[in-house]
């Protein structure tokens, strides 16, 4: 083998063989993973840590949020996590209009999951349940009777504070979610310029990396926000 | 020197009905009240599904040693975070409990109500 290999498409100048390459891609990838894992982290503790506190008020917030549309998002999100794999996969054996095909899927689930949660904000915004608005009327002293959720004085506070938690931990995962958006426009649009075969494709398994680590934020975020009141619900 | 791995779809569909199994065994076991259990549940097939989703879907199950190293890194990292934090928190309330509340004067229309345990941190002034 010569010292100088001849040049390979796909492989940057400063990396010996295509193999190296990939690993210091995912390595590096899994480095930025685990900032984010702390960045959610300290919003998990925050939320471990209230519920600990107000266990009646989080029971009761939970029970606030629509449970078929926190589960039609998680369907839509673990269906996007498959087609971002088979993306991958169709990378990986060279098949170019699969993979465009695959990412232009993950892309539209992607934009279902946003179009479910604006619905739900939506909602929630109506029914003074965003947290910086109150049921609370402070000139009668009375819950608002036009508020269909009406929340028990003697926990109005708890609740709030598991509304905020709720929309900043589902902000901040929705923000990841448009991010990954334009992740995948990109990556569609660097796919449709060939860009891609079965020897060079790390953007395409890295971009999967972040799309699932997106996609295991929500399988925690769900029973944990949407799940723990339901028993409430169904009076078991 | 491991050539390029491609996991077979086949791999990927199982993982995908075994994550959607989970989802619907987290929401049927919601409907029941376990109690202090219930964040356990819920915690247990949530990172059952994590894990499903970092190993095979994420392709770690078949990385270097190096990526799993740095993964574990940061899970055990994660896990100082909230146990150090937790069992901080805890002991300290507990601290506020053995030496009781500062006795506050009670109000006449307070006085019928059944005396409520403070549930709020110390503040430094106790």
């Amino acid at each position: 083998m010569s010292e100088h290999a001849e040049h390979v498409p796909g492989l940057a100048h400063h990396f010996a063989t295509m193999e190296q390459q990939k690993e210091a891609g995912t390595v590096g990838m899994w480095v930025f993973l685990v900032t984010e894992l702390m960045f959610f982290g300290g919003l998990f503790l925050v939320y471990t840590i209230f519920r600990s506190t107000y266990p009646e008020g989080f029971e009761y917030g939970s029970f606030l949020l629509s449970v078929p549309l926190g589960l039609t998002n998680t369907v839509v999100l673990i269906l996007s996590s498959l087609t971002m794999a088979m993306g991958v996969h169709s990378a990986q054996t060279g098949k170019q209009g699969a993979l465009q095909f695959y990412l232009v899927v993950t892309l539209l689930l992607c934009l279902a999951f946003l179009g479910i949660k604006s619905i739900e904000y939506t909602t929630k915004v109506k029914d003074h349940l965003f947290p910086a608005y109150t049921t609370y009327n402070p000139v009668t002293k009375e819950a608002d009777p036009t508020n269909t959720h009406a929340v028990p004085t003697k926990i109005k506070s708890e609740v709030r504070t598991f509304l905020w938690i709720y929309f900043l931990m589902t902000g901040l995962h929705a923000f990841h979610m448009i991010v990954g958006a334009g992740m995948l426009v990109a990556l569609i649009w660097m796919a449709r310029k060939g860009r891609f075969n079965e020897h060079y494709n790390s953007p395409i398994e890295i971009g999967g990396l972040y799309w699932h680590f997106v996609d295991i934020v929500w399988i925690f975020l769900f029973p944990l926000l949407y799940l723990s009141g339901y028993h409430l619900n169904s009076g078991h | 020197m491991s050539e390029h791995h491609v996991v077979p779809v086949k791999t990927y569909l199982t993982i995908f009905g075994a994550l959607m199994v989970g989802t619907v065994l987290t929401v049927t076991v919601a409907k029941y009240n376990f109690g202090s259990l219930n964040v356990l549940i819920a915690l247990t097939i949530a990172s059952i599904k994590a894990t499903l989703v970092i190993l095979f879907f994420m392709h770690v199950y078949y990385s270097s040693k190096l990526t799993k190293v740095v993964i574990g890194a940061g899970i055990f990292w994660f896990a100082i975070l909230i146990i150090m934090t937790i069992t901080d928190y805890r002991v300290r309330q507990n601290w506020h409990i053995g030496l009781g509340t500062v006795e506050k004067p009670i109000a006449a229309n307070e006085k019928q109500a059944a005396p409520q345990h403070s549930n709020s941190m110390p503040n430094g002034g106790h």
